[in-house]
């Protein structure tokens, strides 16, 4: 009794420094199935029995069965599975395509699988009886392995065995508050019926949990769907959660995330454009944004898509590439012929391709096989190429939908997404552009330019959220070299001028400026010519200038002279009329 | 709990056995019981009384409780207590509940005739 104590005291601790608020919460057993953990907030209750319900090939017994399985692998809990329904070689066989290997695990007494085989034909009913015998062999079966899951799969298979109904039902009541006794986790199958979850109302008896399966097709197209309709004693998702069952058996994915609080990043991706990157601000996108490339057909959406995974490859990002068009080898020829060598990528694993129809599934699976493949790559950029091929599955509002989840979803993890998207020449482009537009952080528009009997690319910034952009469309060329814009041309008329229209402008300013040239040149001539004769004219006049002043010189010396002369003259004289004087 | 009775041969029984009776004369019957209930009891004893009255000297009946026994309640495949199996002859037939309605007993049982 002590150590028993300690025991359960030791298990509590554990589950509760494996979960940190939930102390007083349900205990849960995590069931190991892709998403469905978040769902339920942690798994299915400990220690009672949960009921899924669906009709017939909505995937109830893979579904238990991947419960039981993951228990005994990955959580340690070993589990017994009582099948009504297929015996033991049969399910080893159809669970096998899920890598299940039940025959190695009930070696390895982590799995016991018990078959109870009810032919009505073989039975008789008489007088009273009880189904001590199952209870028993469950017993047996639980105890021989030590398991803490148990699987019924269904149950309800002895409602058509048994004829008593009265005794069955006050039996399953029993059966099911002794499993709770026994302390196991059971998962319960059972069918559909009209009206009712199940058709024999199991629901009755099991009221801890109860989730349901569906198997619905809208447009041809089946979408396996799950809910929680109810969890006694937790919170739970409410909404259809689709699921995909594939090689690796279930992942169900949660429809989105409640709050908007994702983490941002201020860092920045060049778009492998160098002409994109200086109209965003010069240096491209956000990390983790999303980007949508929209225009109509033939205008270069893919090319752009492919060079920005180019250059997420070169920067030794991976990057994952959907593909809803065109086939990996078709889009890595057809790059080649803009210099784009993604075939090296894809060799050294940065690249990856998933090219699936739109039609293979739908839109949930596309999502959820979408979500599956970025978990397992943890790229860094992920393309949608286009998007708008989703809409031939579905309605404008699932595909939006969908956007807001995947989007959702990359920007929790920090993607950087780029979708393309093809505009019809119709109204329902516009529609196409105004539904996704507002999700996305920054939106290029490629149009065709249509002039002089000529088609040309323009491209612009229809939106780029958080950072300065050019408001200006941009000749976008694809040559052999790669994509580039070319500076914005505007003609005489203001209007903006492509192609070989431009052409013929840029020829026409490079004639002019060499006609503005030889202009200038001759002009200059004529003022040296000019300038030259003004300076012999300047020459000329300082030689009459000297000239003149040589003549007033020469007067001016002159009369100098002359008064020089004048007054030695009549020194000499007077002197003279002295001598007179004294002699 | 096991008895086995003595088997007989009874000569002119057999001539008697319309064409519904199996070919071997040997009955062996084997009743899953759990505990000792009052369902277990009453099956045991009404077992008893009806081979007795119809199969008397050619048959074998095998009492397993499958609380001691809970290993044995798979291979033939028991889910309901008590249910009585007869092994011998061929077909494996079942019964389940305490065998209070002898009618229902033998007609399970393909004794019915016998009557």
């Amino acid at each position: 009794m002590q150590l028993e104590y300690g025991y359960i005291c030791l298990f509590s601790v554990l589950v509760m420094a494996s979960r940190k608020k939930t102390e007083n919460k349900l205990p849960k057993s995590p069931t190991g199935i892709t998403g469905l953990d978040e769902i339920t907030g942690g798994g299915f209750p400990t220690g009672r029995p949960t009921l899924i319900c669906g009709a017939a090939g909505a995937g109830k017994t893979l579904f238990s069965i991947e419960f039981i399985v993951r228990g005994a692998l990955e959580y340690n809990e070993p589990g017994v599975i009582l099948t009504f329904e297929e015996n033991t070689e049969d399910l080893e066989k159809n669970v096998a395509s899920l890598g299940f290997d039940l025959k190695k695990l009930q070696k390895d007494k982590l799995i016991n699988i018990d078959y109870v085989r009810i032919e009505r034909s073989e039975i008789e009913e008489t007088g009273e009886y009880d189904l001590d015998g199952l209870f028993i062999r469950l017993g047996y079966a639980i105890d021989s392995i030590g398991a803490k899951r148990v699987m019924l799969d269904t149950i309800e298979n002895l409602f058509s065995g048994l004829q008593n109904q009265g005794i069955l039902r006050a039996e399953l009541r029993r059966l099911f508050s002794w499993l709770k006794d026994k302390g196991v986790t059971a998962v319960i199958t059972g069918e559909k019926g009209d009206g009712s979850l199940t058709r024999h109302g199991l629901e009755e008896y099991i009221s801890d949990c109860v989730i349901m399966l569906d198997h619905r097709v809208v447009n041809q197209i089946s979408t396996r769907r799950l809910r929680v309709i109810k969890y006694r004693g937790s919170l739970h998702g409410t909404n259809e959660y689709p699921f995909l069952i594939d090689e690796d058996g279930i992942s169900v994915l949660p429809v989105t995330s409640l709050q908007l609080n994702n983490e941002v990043s201020s860092q920045r991706v060049p778009s492998g454009v160098p002409g994109l990157d200086q109209m965003l601000g010069g240096k491209g996108f956000f990390r983790g944004s999303s980007i949508l490339v929209s225009g109509t057909a033939g205008t270069g959406k893919t090319s752009i898509a492919a060079t920005f995974a180019d250059a997420a490859c070169k920067r030794k990002e991976r990057c994952l590439f959907f593909a809803f068009e065109e086939s990996p080898q078709q889009i890595i020829r057809n790059m080649k012929s803009i210099g784009l060598n993604l075939q090296q990528h894809v060799d050294n694993g940065l690249l990856q391709f998933h090219a699936s129809r739109p039609t293979l599934h739908g839109l949930e699976m596309h999502l959820v096989s979408i979500h599956k493949k970025i978990k397992q790559l943890k790229p860094k950029v992920v393309i949608l190429d286009p998007i708008t091929n989703l809409v031939t599955i579905g309605q404008m509002s699932d595909v939006k939908s969908i956007l807001i989840r995947l989007i959702d979803f990359l920007q929790t993890e920090q993607i950087t997404v780029l979708f393309t998207a093809l505009n019809l020449n119709g109204v329902s482009s516009e529609q196409t552009d105004e539904g996704v537009s507002s999700l996305v952080d920054a939106w290029i528009s490629v149009r065709d330019l249509e002039s002089n009997g000529e088609r040309n690319r323009g491209l612009y910034i229809m939106k780029s959220r958080g950072m300065k952009h050019s408001n200006q469309v941009r000749e976008f060329i694809i040559t052999g070299n790669g994509l580039n814009l070319v500076d914005v041309f505007v003609g005489a008329e203001g209007s903006l001028l492509t192609g070989s229209a431009r052409e013929a402008e840029q020829l026409n300013e490079v004639t002019g400026q060499e006609l503005r040239t030889h202009a200038l040149s001759r002009k200059d001539r004529e003022i040296d010519r000019k300038r030259k004769v003004l300076e012999a004219q300047i020459t000329s006049l300082r030689e009459e200038f000297d000239s003149v002043q040589d003549e007033l010189n020469k007067t001016y010396m002159e009369e100098e002279l002359r008064k020089k002369i004048m007054e030695k003259n009549r020194k000499t004289l007077s002197q003279k009329r002295s001598n007179d004087k004294n002699s | 709990m096991t008895k086995i009775a003595k088997p007989e041969i009874p000569a002119k029984a057999k001539t008697s056995l319309p064409k519904t009776k199996p070919a071997s004369d040997r009955w062996e019957l084997r009743l899953y019981i759990a505990g000792n209930t009052p369902k277990s009891n009453a099956a045991i004893i009404n077992l008893k009384k009806y081979c007795e009255e119809h199969l008397k000297g050619k048959y074998s009946i095998e009492v397993i409780d499958l609380l001691q026994q809970p290993q044995l309640a798979a291979g033939d495949q028991i889910f309901a207590i008590p249910t009585l199996v007869r092994k011998v002859p061929v077909p494996i037939r079942k019964i389940i509940g305490d065998l209070s309605n002898e009618t229902k007993v033998l007609v399970g049982l393909d004794l019915k005739a016998l009557k």
